[in-house]
């Protein structure tokens, strides 16, 4: 018996070198693959984390020689430990800011990659929760209102309740903005608080002036909180506008949480769909830079002005 | 037909077949937000044994949406096999549910009764499933389909390379798929998700993502999926493309607020067929996902799993070559948590396969959800153990345009490892005959993208 399994092991440790010299080209499992392939010095990095790591009670003043994981920059950080061409991907990481370049061990992904990504959720998670500042919002001349929703975690379940304002909200518009203008903006919220700080300050006043250009009059301008996309209509509706456009936090991607999207209908009704909206997503300073993107909105508003019609319908005219 | 049970003393009954669909649906965010969810765990049990003594002949008779205002249900009807719906039209949907799980039954029986189902008959024995049933059914079930290769091919697993971009550039979209490429990603499709729904641009994008697939000779399909009727334009106008692309819903409203209906889809297939330029004779690839008839408010009252098997049965009339359900796409206001989205993705796939049609799934969340990447890896392996036709392959799951996060290169690469799968068959060859596969497994060569420099695309400076 004991003897067995003796045999056994011996048997067992012999395949194992035989493995490691024969393939020494696979991607089998971690330990084979770590012996034939991955010893290899660590990157500069990983060598000095435990430096930063190290506890020190009562030691305060060294922070300045900690790496923030969140602050590296992705498009400049290569993983894979000896490239075939190492320029070319260089300059692939320089086209994208995908997570590529980011190598394995095994089939997995490395520790430090696996970390950033979590870390990235985390804020994009926190971007939903927060509400946009007061400061940001004040520098403008907002008619402020807000929807049916109470609180953020309703406002997530209900899209009902944030796509409608009650009669006094409406009537608070009715009020303070021009009735039928030829277009009317709407800020709101949305899923990303970030965004319209990150964005509002560059791409208002691009917009505004491209539909100077196009002689088109906007009417005063509506923030809503905890607004959805179909907020639109009912501004839209009770101003008699004939071009809405609504620039609205999109839900946050990792690393993109800033990021804004612009909903365009004529004539918004009862009976708007969502494929009446012209959609110009990805508005940040990683995608569309939002002045260069407040331009573009312009052009695309007269555009649908112009042919009395958005969305699909618009598309099929041209 | 009996729409009331009695349940530890308590008589429970419901209005009509849609109420006890409804209500025999496991706990869905989307249902509670549109009213219809069981009020308690014990009307869900009692519903679900509604269910079960309900006949195919009683879930026939009353269609989620009637057949004269509703070209979804139309349409599916008007193809029904009639001489397998009458075989069948006096099973129970227990009955049905223990047929699928027989040891008797095989992937044939299965899609030959497949054919007599309606999406109501498909969604409905769902609800009596557990997650293992689920799993395990879905297994029994071979659903392949061809357009240049054949995908569902038995002990592979496919995945589409998602190599989105921020503003659509040409360099940084070769730069992902040269990515996913090294990781054996793309054998299912190379699909993007266009930011601009322009001709121009859907044109520049199929250009580009085709020419680098021919001169590297990579044996898959190429798609760019903007709205169906910019796809047809810039197709029908000389673009390269094998697959026309479009969302689903499973109601005519819901499909109207999509900007299609069926004589669209019909035109759009024709166009595939007429000018794209895959192999056919699967020329069509379908998104879906539970919910969104829901949110354009075009659900005519009826639950969010029934919608969806309707959209697999509107899929089907279409032949096409991929579906998938973007499950977890939507948001927490119809599918909440982890739970329902695993839930949901065990349903969607079953259904998909059970209607008949070639089924992935882009198991993925989004940000504003109670999930993260451990619960879709959970998802992920669970697909797999069910013999899931193909995933998304993503750089670290992380979608850079949509915002979303779904199974990254490494993750199918590890699935694969894991479970014995392997790429589909022409694309396993070219990745050998590349050398980043041997002896079924990735080589070392596997997660550098630079051994993509030689050609294509890249005007480096």
């Amino acid at each position: 018996m004991l003897e067995e399994q003796i045999r056994q092991i011996v048997r067992a440790v012999l395949d194992q070198v035989q493995e490691g010299g024969g393939q020494q080209g696979q991607l089998a499992t971690g330990t084979k693959e770590q012996l034939a392939t991955e010893v290899k010095p660590a990157p500069e990095s990983a060598r000095q984390a435990p430096k930063a790591n190290t506890y020190a009670p009562g030691d305060t003043g060294d922070d300045h020689d900690l790496e923030d994981l969140a602050a590296v920059d992705l498009q400049k950080e290569i993983l894979v430990p000896s490239p075939a061409d190492r320029a070319a991907l260089e300059y692939f990481k320089q086209t994208t800011p995908a997570r590529i370049g980011v190598w394995r061990s095994g089939p997995r992904p490395l520790t430090r990659t696996l970390l950033r990504f979590r870390a990235d959720h985390a804020i994009a998670q926190d971007a939903v929760f927060k509400e946009v500042s007061e400061e940001i919002l004040s520098g403008f001349n907002l008619v402020r209102v807000q929807t049916l929703v109470e609180d953020k975690d309703q406002y997530l379940t209900r899209p009902d309740l944030g796509s409608r304002l009650s009669g006094p909200e409406l009537e608070k518009i009715r009020r303070e903005c021009p009735r039928r203008p030829q277009v009317q903006v709407v800020i709101a919220d949305g899923l990303s608080s970030k965004a319209v700080e990150a964005n509002l300050a560059d791409i208002l006043p691009a917009l505004k002036q491209g539909l100077q250009v196009h002689n088109l009059q906007p009417g005063r301008e509506v923030f809503v909180k905890f607004g959805r996309v179909d907020v639109m209509k009912p501004i839209g509706m009770t101003l008699e506008a004939e071009v809405v456009v609504l620039l609205v936090g999109e839900r946050p991607g990792l690393g993109t949480s800033a990021s804004m999207s612009a909903y365009l209908v004529y004539k918004p009704g009862p009976d708007t769909v969502v494929a009446d909206y012209t959609v110009v997503s990805n508005i940040h300073n990683g995608g569309t830079p939002p002045a260069e993107a407040g331009a573009h909105l312009a052009d695309v508003v007269n555009k649908i002005y112009t042919a009395k019609a958005s969305g699909v319908k618009l598309a099929m005219n041209q | 037909m009996k729409l009331k049970t009695k349940l530890f003393g308590q008589i429970f009954s419901f209005r009509d077949v849609r109420e006890v669909l409804a209500k025999a649906n496991e706990e869905k965010s989307g249902d509670i937000l549109a009213g219809i969810a069981s009020k308690s765990a014990a009307e869900r049990v009692a519903a679900k044994i509604v269910l079960s003594e309900l006949t195919l002949e009683d879930i026939y008779a009353n269609p989620a949406v009637p057949y004269e205002e509703d070209e979804v249900t139309r349409i599916i009807y008007d193809n029904l096999n009639q001489s397998i719906f009458k075989e069948i039209q006096g099973w129970t949907v227990a009955g049905l549910r223990e047929f699928i799980l027989s040891n008797e039954t095989g992937s044939g029986e299965i899609r030959r009764v497949s054919r007599g189902l309606t999406g109501e008959m498909v969604a409905a024995v769902t609800k009596l499933m557990t997650n293992l049933d689920l799993v395990y059914g879905a297994g029994k079930i071979l659903v392949t389909a061809h357009c240049n290769t054949t995908i569902g091919v038995p002990g592979c697993l496919g995945v589409r390379l998602q190599p989105n971009h921020p503003t659509d550039s040409p360099e940084g979209i070769l730069s992902s798929i040269r990515e996913g490429l090294s990781y054996g990603i793309g054998d299912a499709l190379i699909g993007l998700n266009p930011v601009e729904d322009s001709v121009a641009s859907t044109a520049r994008s199929l250009e580009s993502i085709y020419n680098y697939v021919q001169e590297w000779e990579i044996p898959t399909q190429v798609c760019v999926l903007s709205h169906v009727t910019t796809q047809m334009k810039a197709i029908e106008q000389g673009a390269p493309g094998d697959l026309i692309f479009q969302s689903l819903a499973g109601t005519q409203a819901g499909n109207q607020s999509f900007g299609i209906n069926v004589s669209i889809l019909r035109e759009a297939r024709e166009i595939a067929l007429k000018y794209g330029r895959g192999t056919g004779p699967n020329v069509m690839y379908f998104e879906t996902g539970q919910g969104s008839e829901l949110s354009s408010g075009s659900h005519h009252g009826v639950d969010q799993v029934t919608l969806e098997a309707r959209c697999y049965g509107l899929a089907k009339q279409f032949a096409p070559f991929l579906v998938n359900t973007v499950v977890g796409f939507i948001g927490p206001e119809y599918l909440y948590d982890a739970r329902q989205v695993i839930r949901a993705g065990l349903e969607d796939h079953f259904m998909g396969k059970l209607t008949g049609v070639p089924m992935g799934v882009d198991a993925c969340y989004t940000n504003h959800m109670k999930a993260d990447q451990n619960d879709i890896e959970n998802l992920a392996v669970l697909l797999s153990a069910a013999g899931v036709n193909y995933f998304m392959g993503i750089p670290m799951g992380d979608d850079v345009m949509l915002n979303y996060q779904c199974t990254g290169y490494h993750d199918i690469a590890t699935l694969r490892q894991m479970m014995g799968l392997q790429p589909l068959p022409a694309f396993k060859q070219w990745l050998e005959k590349i050398g980043l596969m041997e002896n079924n497994s990735l080589t070392s060569r596997a997660g550098d993208a630079s051994i993509f420099s030689a050609k294509g695309g890249a005007a480096r400076a």
